[in-house]
């Protein structure tokens, strides 16, 4: 059974509908590490050894957040910083996380269409988040697909909630015994798991 | 009395104090010292305004100090008097049988029979809490070893009075059978252990009114829910227990302390005290305007080398027991000479002991005139003395102890950074400074902290970080900065004041007291001033609100947002202040800042921080595009 680590940064959760919404959902499964990154340094002071810690328990890591300006919060920078050291997360020595699942779960609030190479935005989000990409690469991890909630500036509440009851799904199906993690990083859109046999190995 | 002549009296006093009082403070002679000139010269040796029946006055003005007992009394915590402990019994203790004794002796050698010399020796022994505590609260030297030290005698003279008292009809049953019952007094034909019995009956039935009674009624009295009720009942508590102890001709001092002490573990115990503080304050200051009156200069001028020849001894030699005690005591030599030069008068309790002496026979009358002057001089000269500390014997010892610091060890260590004052608050900073491998110079008037940090291996300079030469010693010249992080925020401004005449190229961080002293570092030009508690107030909301189910992040940043607000404001009232600087009211004016924060604080929406991670503007803007597409 694979642990799922979903480490979640929002400054204002306070005024979020999406995010309220998704981890009002993800708190009700069962066997989820959620780490409220804010919450937890509401200074922005990391606790290093305590994050390494967690990323160690854990098989598949999520970075949670909205998709401000084609990235994530100051604290997701703050926290890839500060956690993944060298000689721990990459370099010779850096084997921590080995073998593991990285992606990210975020809100964008144009629609799909927008982040295309003819639309709004001009590229896909998947290129955008070509950092994250790179940095599990570089700290021998699986960078799985990202689920990306489009367009939720448009959305209303029972958008939202089905949304979030599609995540809930994900998760679900994610963290189920015997399910196959290796054809995650083919897939486009994390959403495509549902698609896919519920035991494949 | 006719109504013409008191209200005449009040209004006497009542200018003497306004008048006197600021001059003396002006001066920088203290409150006290402002008290006694107003009483000497309104009394009978000069103006004569008031005073043709000294005890009169004396025994009104007594209530002032009934009432500082019972607050001292209701201010005791077992838990401090149980810290104090050694200080007090030992001390304490042997301060006063040295004293007692010594004087006792060398009355019986001149030739006094035993029961007056003991009498004598008691009545002596003791120091006046009144001035010294006063005086010890104004220039900010209660919490130095000696201020400890001299207030744990206190403690143990202000009960040694107990006992005395019982002893004395002892003393007098020895010396005269009583021959005229002139006196009100319960006990005057009683037998001498029938007096003793009597006293002790007084005050159980304080110790037994105070437990049982105080509390039901305070009870009745907060259901009525009438303020000045409450102010009426302390009173009448305070005054019961004064006539109950008049009766059993006791004083009412004495009672007032065992009232307070009773009620101190009590739930009205802070009602009673905000209820007795003014008055305390305008009595206390009318009993100094009294002692100041009672001085019977006539009686000075007939025999004025015997009067000043018994003051100074008396005080040298109580004096002299007091530094041995310190010695004992290790007291460092400045804080030992502050203890002896503070508890060295005759206190105010000699008064009344002199008085119940001569009614008892004790004494003649013309000797209990003459020890009146005495005590009452002895009490005159205390500030005086604190004064001439103050002057020339503590930067004496701060240039002392400079010195030879200077020698030890200045020329290799040049510290970037002078912290002035090493209390809780510049504790913490010298700490963080100093984990942060920044050494910084420490000054502070704390002899006893400062022997404690020089074991620890911390540079401390022993003495007043607004002298020149100390700062000049403790290489203000090569510094960078300079932390003043003081109790006091008078002695926090005169360091501003001199680091910005002798040296302007020091960074001055300065510990404000509240807005009123932040508003004073203002106008003097300080940049970085620290109010000492807003930190800590803001940490405590962003506490509550996060118990209260708010965000981490979103409570930090509000009460960041509020501290950056509030000083703003305070700056813009600052600005407001100078304007109008003849209307000085500070209470008002304080209620008035106050608004003017609070109306401030509302200007804010609290949730409208951080609009770039909410984009309600850009959600709206999308949704009007789209009802415009469909």
């Amino acid at each position: 059974m694979a642990r799922v680590l979903i480490n979640f940064a929002h400054p204002a959760l306070e005024k979020s509908r999406v995010h309220a919404q998704l981890l009002r959902i993800i708190k009700n499964i069962p066997g989820i590490t959620l780490n409220d990154l804010y919450e937890q340094y509401p200074d922005l002071d990391i606790d290093v050894t305590r994050e390494q810690k967690l990323l160690e328990q854990h098989d598949i890591i999520f970075m949670q957040h909205p998709f401000y300006w084609y990235s994530a919060p100051a604290m997701v920078k703050q926290w890839l910083d500060l956690v993944l050291e060298h000689g721990w997360a990459y370099g010779h020595t850096g084997k921590a996380l080995q073998g593991k699942y990285f992606g990210n779960i975020i809100s964008a609030g144009g629609a799909e269409h927008s982040y295309q190479p003819d639309g709004h935005h001009g590229h896909t989000v998947h290129e955008f988040l070509l950092p994250f990409v790179q940095t599990a690469r570089l700290c021998n991890m699986h960078y799985v697909a990202p689920f990306v909630l489009y367009g939720v500036h448009r959305e209303d509440t029972s958008d939202i909630k089905e949304d979030a009851a599609e995540l809930g799904q994900v998760l679900e199906r994610l963290r189920g015994e015997k399910f196959d993690l290796t054809p995650l990083p083919g897939l486009n859109y994390l959403n495509q798991i549902l698609q896919l046999p519920a035991q494949t190995r | 009395m006719d109504q013409h002549s008191l209200l005449f009296q009040a209004m006497v006093y009542l200018a003497a104090a306004i008048v006197f009082v600021p001059i003396a403070k002006k001066m920088g002679l203290g409150a006290v010292l402002g008290y006694l000139i107003a009483g000497i010269i309104i009394g009978p040796s000069l103006l004569g305004f008031i005073g043709r029946e000294g005890e009169d006055i004396m025994h009104f003005a007594e209530f002032g100090v009934v009432m500082m007992l019972f607050l001292i009394g209701i201010e005791l915590e077992p838990a401090l008097l149980w810290r104090l402990r050694a200080s007090i019994l030992g001390l304490g203790g042997l301060q006063v049988i040295l004293s007692s004794a010594a004087i006792a002796g060398i009355a019986l050698l001149i030739g006094q029979p035993l029961n007056t010399s003991l009498a004598l020796g008691m009545i002596l022994s003791l120091s006046s809490t009144a001035i010294v505590l006063q005086t010890l609260n104004e220039k900010g030297w209660m919490g130095t070893a000696a201020g400890q030290s001299a207030f744990s005698v206190l403690l143990f003279q202000d009960i040694a009075v107990i006992p005395m008292l019982a002893i004395f009809p002892l003393l007098a049953g020895n010396a005269a059978p009583d021959t005229a019952a002139h006196t009100h007094s319960l006990r005057d034909n009683l037998p001498g252990w029938g007096q003793t019995l009597v006293v002790l009956g007084a005050v159980a039935v304080i110790i037994i009114a105070g437990r049982y009674l105080v509390r039901p009624l305070m009870r009745i009295i907060a259901r009525t829910r009438v303020r000045e009720l409450f102010t009426a009942t302390a009173l009448l508590m305070v005054v019961a227990i004064a006539v109950l102890m008049n009766l059993v001709g006791l004083s009412s001092a004495l009672g007032a302390f065992l009232g307070g002490v009773v009620l101190a573990n009590s739930e009205y115990r802070h009602e009673l005290e905000s209820d007795i503080e003014p008055f305390k304050g305008l009595l206390l200051g009318l009993f100094f305007i009294a002692v100041g009156a009672s001085i019977d200069f006539r009686l000075i001028f007939e025999q004025p080398w015997l009067i000043l020849g018994l003051v100074l001894g008396i005080m040298t030699l109580k004096g002299i027991v007091l530094l041995l005690l310190g010695k004992i005591f290790k007291l460092n030599t400045d804080q030992n000479l502050l203890f002896a030069f503070a508890l060295a008068d005759i206190g105010e309790f000699a008064f009344v002991l002199l008085s119940f002496t001569s009614q008892a026979h004790l004494m003649s009358t013309e000797m209990t005139a003459m020890m009146t002057a005495v005590v009452a001089i002895s009490m005159a000269l205390t500030p005086l003395i604190m004064l001439l500390y103050e002057k020339v014997i503590q930067p004496y010892f701060t240039r002392s102890e400079v010195s030879t610091e200077r020698e030890a060890d200045q020329i290799n260590e040049k510290n970037p950074v002078i912290i002035a004052g090493f209390g809780r608050f510049g504790s913490m900073t010298g700490r963080f400074l100093r984990a942060n491998g920044i050494h910084a110079t420490i000054l502070d008037l704390d002899s006893d902290r400062v022997d404690a940090l020089h074991n620890l291996g911390i540079k401390v300079y022993y003495g007043d970080a607004s002298r020149y030469d100390l700062l000049v010693a403790a290489g203000a010249a090569d510094a960078k900065m300079l932390i003043i992080a003081t109790d006091h925020p008078e002695q926090t401004r005169d360091i501003v004041k001199m680091a910005q005449r002798y040296f302007p190229h020091l960074q001055l961080l300065v510990r404000a007291e509240n807005n009123e002293d932040t508003f004073e570092l203002m106008d003097l030009g300080v940049l970085h001033i620290y109010r000492e508690t807003v930190d800590t107030s803001l940490r405590v909301g962003v506490d509550a609100l996060r118990m209260l189910g708010q965000r981490a992040y979103h409570s930090e940043r509000a009460a960041r947002t509020f501290f950056r607000q509030d000083e703003r404001t305070l700056k813009g009232l600052s600005a407001l202040r100078d304007d109008k600087k003849q209307y000085i009211n500070s209470m008002k004016e304080r209620i008035e800042e106050m608004e003017k924060l609070i109306s401030s604080d509302r200007v804010k929406t609290w949730l409208d921080e951080g609009q770039g991670w909410d984009a309600e503007t850009l959600r709206d803007e999308i949704r009007g595009e789209k009802e415009g597409e469909e």
